[in-house]
C-alpha cells in the first residue's frame, strides 16, 4: 500500500503521543495570538509596520497555504490556539483528557446548523469586508478577539469543538483542502475496532467524528487525541500521496459543492481587488457603506452565488448528459465537486504566492518592532520596502495553475465514466485557470 | 499528573502575561517620560497634529517622538535651518530634540506637502522662563513703505536679449551713487530702476541693452552663490508644489484651478502666475515680493510665510525668483 506510517517510527510516536510537544506549541501560538490581538490595538495604525497585520495575513497566511494545508492537510488545527481556553475548561485541565469532570453545557449543536454552510457564508462574508480588515490592524485585532470569545463561549454551550467543526472559515477551507492533502489518520486493522465495545476513540474526539471509521481527512484535526486513547495502537498517521481521498468512491455533500464554489469565487475577486490595477474596484471594497460598495458587494455576491454556481453546474449537467444520466442533478452536483478542490487549493496557493513573496520583506522589521514605535528587537534600523515582482515568482504562480489545471482535469476523469463525460468539467476548470491566470499575470 | 498539570498551567499563564508585558509595558515606558512628547502627523483633514500646542522651558531640551498616521509629513520649527528639518514617514518614528534659548511663541509646520490643506498644517511651541525674547522681525517693507502689494506690476519694458552682469560692471565707474545702495534695490523692480537709469543725463550714450546689463549686475551684486543655492532648495522644497518646479504656475497641487486674471481675482482659487514670463517678475520690486511671501493672501491660495520663514530665508527665495525671470529672456 501507498501509506507510510510515522507512528512506525519511535521518534513519530513519541512526539504525536505525548502531549507536550503539541500543547508546548499550543500554549505559544495563544501567547502570540494573544500578543497579535494587543499589537493590533495598542500599535501602529499604518499596517506594513504592525505585527498583527504583517503576522496574520503574510506570515500564517503564507505558512497556511504554502505549508500547512498542501504538505499537512488540517495540520494547523492541531497546534491552533482558538479552541483551547475553551476545551481546557471542558476537558476540566490541560492535560486531562475529555470524558472527565469540566465545564461546560455539552449541548449537541443543532442539526440544522451542522455542515460546511455557515464557514461558506463566513468566508465570503470575510471577502466582502476583506479589503478594510486586511489592512487595519485595529479591525484584525477586534476580529481576532471576537473569534476568541465566540469559540469559548461555544465551548461552554455545546458538546467539542463546535466553533472549528461549522463556524471557523479558515477551517471550512482547510478540511476541504485536506481532502487532497498528503496526511491521514486512519484505522490499521477495522477488526480490531469491530470488537472493541467501549469506542473510546469517539469519547476522546473534540471533533465528534468516528476515527474507527474515518474515510476522509476533512474533518480530522489531527489533534491525536484518539491515538492517545486507543488501548490496540490501531491508528496510524500515515503519509500518502495527493488527491487520496478524491476518487469515485468519495461522496461529497452538496455543502462541500457551495464551500469549493465560494472559495473559487473568492480567490477570482481577490486576485482582482488586492492585486488588479483598478484603483475604482479597491476604492469600492475599501469605503464600506459607500454606493460603491454595494455595487461591490452585488458584485462579488453575483460571482460567488451565481454565475461561478452557474457555469459549474451547466458543466455537470453537460457531463451528465454525455452519459444520458439526466437524473438526480443534486447528487452530481455534489459529486462532481470534488474536481474543484485541486482546482482550487493551487489557484490559493498562486494567489498566496503572488503577494507572499513581495511582502515577505516585511516579517523580520515588524518582529524588531512590533508595535511600530522606534523599538529595534532585533537591531534592525532600517524600515523594510516592499518587495519586487520577480519573473521568478511570474512563472511560479503560471506553474501553480497549470498544475491545478492537470490536477483537477485527471480527478475529472478518474471519477467520470469516460474522456466525454469529463470534458465539460474539465471545460469548466480551463475556464476558472484561464480567469486567475489573466488577473495573477496578465 | 497533578504535576504535570500545574507545570502546564503555568507555562500558559507565564506565557500569556510575556505577551501582554510587551505592549502594555511598552505603553507604560513611553507615558513615563515626561520629557518625551510622542506627536502625531495627520493631514488637516484627518486631523493635523495630534498637538496643536506644545509647552517647553528655556533652555530644557525637549524630544519629540513623531510618526504619522497616513502620509509623509516633515516637521521644522519657524525660521530654523533647512538641515534641521526632518521627513516623517508613516509607521516609522523619527526622533528630533529641541532646545529653546530665547522664551516666546514658535511655529512648528509640515514641511511635505501632504494634501491641498498642508499650509495650513501648523502649531506652536510656547516656550516659557527666563531671557531676553527672540528680537521680533523688522516691520516689512511693504507696511514700512505703505507700498500696494497687490496692485498690478507688469514690466511694461522687458530686456530684448538676456542682460549680463559682466557686461555690465563694466560701466559701474559711471554710476551715480544711489545705483549700488541697498534700498534702491528693495525699493524699486528691475523695470523701474531701468527707467531711472534711462533717464540718467551720464547715462544717455549707453544702449538700451546696456543698461539692462547694468541692472542685471546691481540684481546680481544684491545675491551670492550661498543665497541662491539656499533659494533654490527653499523654492523646490515648499513652493514648486504650486508654482511647479519651472515656476511657471503650473505645480501639482493647483492643476484644474482656473488662471490668474480680472474676473477670477479675489473670487476664487487660481494659478499662480507664470514666473518664466519676463513681464511678471521684472515688474515687482523685491519690497513687494517680500510683502507677498509674508503676508499671503492677495485672493489667491499663496499661504502666509511671515511666522515660517526668516528674512533671510526669503530674501534668498526672492534672489532665485528674479534667477528665474532672467534666465526666461530668450
Amino acid at each position: 500500500m501507498n501509506r507510510l506510517d510515522l507512528t512506525r517510527s519511535p521518534l513519530g510516536m513519541s512526539l504525536l503521543r505525548g502531549r507536550w510537544p503539541q500543547f508546548l506549541l499550543r500554549a505559544v501560538t495563544l501567547a502570540g495570538f494573544i500578543f497579535t490581538i494587543l499589537a493590533g490595538l495598542f500599535g501602529s495604525v499604518v499596517g506594513s509596520h504592525n505585527f498583527a497585520i504583517i503576522f496574520v495575513w503574510v506570515a500564517w497566511w503564507t505558512a497556511l497555504k504554502l505549508v500547512f494545508i498542501p504538505f499537512g492537510g488540517r495540520s494547523w488545527c492541531a497546534i491552533c490556539p482558538i479552541p483551547m481556553p475553551g476545551e481546557w475548561l471542558q476537558n476540566g485541565g490541560i492535560m486531562r483528557r475529555r470524558g472527565g469532570a469540566g465545564l461546560g453545557l455539552g449541548k449537541r449543536w443543532p442539526k440544522a446548523l451542522k455542515g460546511t454552510w455557515m464557514q461558506a457564508g463566513g468566508f465570503l462574508l470575510i471577502g466582502l469586508f476583506g479589503a478594510v480588515t486586511l489592512t487595519s490592524a485595529r479591525i484584525t485585532a477586534i476580529v481576532l478577539l471576537f473569534i476568541l470569545a465566540l469559540a469559548l463561549v461555544l465551548s461552554l454551550l455545546f458538546e467539542r469543538r463546535s466553533f472549528c467543526n461549522y463556524l471557523c472559515p479558515i477551517g471550512g477551507f482547510t478540511g476541504l483542502y485536506a481532502q487532497a492533502a498528503p496526511v491521514e489518520l486512519r484505522v490499521k486493522d477495522p477488526e480490531i475496532c469491530a470488537v472493541h465495545e467501549e469506542k473510546t476513540c469517539y469519547t476522546a474526539c473534540p471533533w465528534g467524528q468516528y476515527p474507527l471509521a474515518l474515510k476522509t481527512s476533512a474533518n480530522c484535526g489531527l489533534c491525536m487525541e484518539c491515538l492517545r486513547v486507543c488501548p490496540s495502537d490501531n491508528l496510524a498517521v500515515n503519509l500518502r500521496p495527493w488527491g487520496s481521498d478524491l476518487g469515485p468512491k468519495t461522496k461529497p455533500r452538496l455543502d462541500d459543492t457551495f464551500l469549493a464554489l465560494v472559495m473559487l469565487a473568492s480567490a477570482l475577486i481577490d486576485s482582482a481587488v488586492f492585486l488588479g490595477p483598478w484603483g475604482q474596484l479597491k476604492q469600492a471594497a475599501y469605503t464600506i457603506g459607500s454606493a460603491g460598495w454595494f455595487i461591490f458587494v452585488a458584485a462579488f455576491l453575483a460571482v460567488g452565488l451565481v454565475i461561478l454556481p452557474g457555469l459549474y453546474a451547466l458543466s455537470v449537467r453537460l457531463a451528465q448528459g454525455a452519459e444520458q444520466t439526466w437524473s438526480d442533478l443534486r447528487k452530481h452536483l455534489a459529486y462532481y465537486s470534488q474536481v474543484l478542490i485541486p482546482l482550487g487549493l493551487m489557484a490559493w496557493i498562486a494567489f498566496t504566492t503572488s503577494f507572499a513573496f513581495v511582502k515577505f520583506g516585511y516579517v523580520l522589521p515588524v518582529v524588531s518592532d512590533p508595535l511600530g514605535w522606534g523599538w529595534k528587537l532585533l537591531g534592525i534600523t532600517r524600515a523594510a520596502g516592499v518587495g519586487q515582482v520577480t519573473t521568478f515568482s511570474l512563472i511560479l504562480q503560471v506553474v501553480l495553475l497549470m498544475v491545478g489545471l492537470f490536477w483537477s482535469s485527471r480527478v475529472a476523469r478518474r471519477i467520470s465514466a469516460s474522456a466525454r463525460q469529463a470534458a465539460p468539467l474539465i471545460g469548466f476548470s480551463s475556464l476558472f485557470t484561464l480567469a486567475m491566470l489573466w488577473l495573477l499575470i496578465g | 499528573m497533578m504535576r504535570n498539570e500545574k507545570l502546564a498551567r503555568w507555562i500558559v499563564v507565564a506565557l500569556i502575561l510575556m505577551a501582554v508585558a510587551i505592549p502594555v509595558g511598552g505603553l507604560w515606558l513611553k507615558r513615563s517620560n515626561v520629557n518625551v512628547i510622542e506627536l502625531h502627523a495627520r493631514t488637516p483633514e484627518n486631523g493635523g497634529w495630534s498637538m496643536n500646542t506644545i509647552q517647553a522651558r528655556v533652555g530644557q531640551p525637549i524630544t519629540l517622538q513623531m510618526t504619522s498616521d497616513d502620509v509623509v509629513h516633515g516637521f521644522a520649527v519657524g525660521k530654523s535651518d533647512m538641515l534641521t528639518w526632518v521627513n516623517i514617514i508613516p509607521g516609522e518614528t523619527v526622533e528630533t530634540t529641541l532646545t529653546f534659548d530665547h522664551p516666546g511663541k514658535y511655529t512648528f509646520y509640515c514641511t511635505r506637502w501632504c494634501g491641498t490643506n498642508h499650509w495650513r498644517m501648523h502649531g506652536e511651541i510656547i516656550v516659557t522662563g527666563d531671557g531676553d525674547p527672540l528680537p521680533a522681525d523688522p516691520v516689512p517693507l511693504y507696511l514700512q513703505y505703505h507700498l500696494d502689494i497687490d496692485a498690478p506690476h507688469l514690466a511694461k519694458v522687458i530686456p530684448a536679449s538676456p542682460p549680463s552682469a559682466e557686461r555690465g560692471a563694466r560701466f559701474e565707474s559711471m554710476l551715480p551713487a544711489y545705483v549700488t545702495e541697498e534700498q534702491t534695490y528693495l525699493l524699486n523692480s528691475p523695470a523701474d530702476l531701468w527707467q531711472r537709469l534711462r533717464q540718467e543725463p551720464a547715462l544717455a550714450d549707453l544702449s538700451d541693452m546696456d543698461i539692462w546689463d547694468v541692472v542685471r549686475w546691481v540684481w546680481d551684486k544684491q545675491t551670492s552663490a550661498k543665497s541662491q543655492s539656499l533659494g533654490i532648495k527653499m523654492f523646490m522644497a515648499l513652493a514648486a508644489a504650486a508654482h511647479g518646479a519651472a515656476g511657471k504656475g503650473d505645480g501639482v497641487m493647483v492643476r484644474g484651478l482656473p488662471e490668474m486674471s480680472h474676473e477670477t481675482m479675489g473670487r476664487k482659487l487660481v494659478r499662480p502666475p507664470d514666473f518664466t514670463d519676463p513681464h511678471v517678475l521684472l515688474g515687482a520690486s523685491p519690497a513687494i515680493l517680500e510683502g507677498k511671501i509674508i503676508r499671503g493672501g492677495m485672493g489667491t491660495g499663496m499661504p502666509s510665510w511671515g511666522a515660517i520663514l526668516s528674512r533671510e530665508q526669503i530674501r534668498s527665495i526672492i534672489g532665485y525668483l528674479y534667477t528665474i525671470a532672467w534666465d526666461s529672456i530668450k
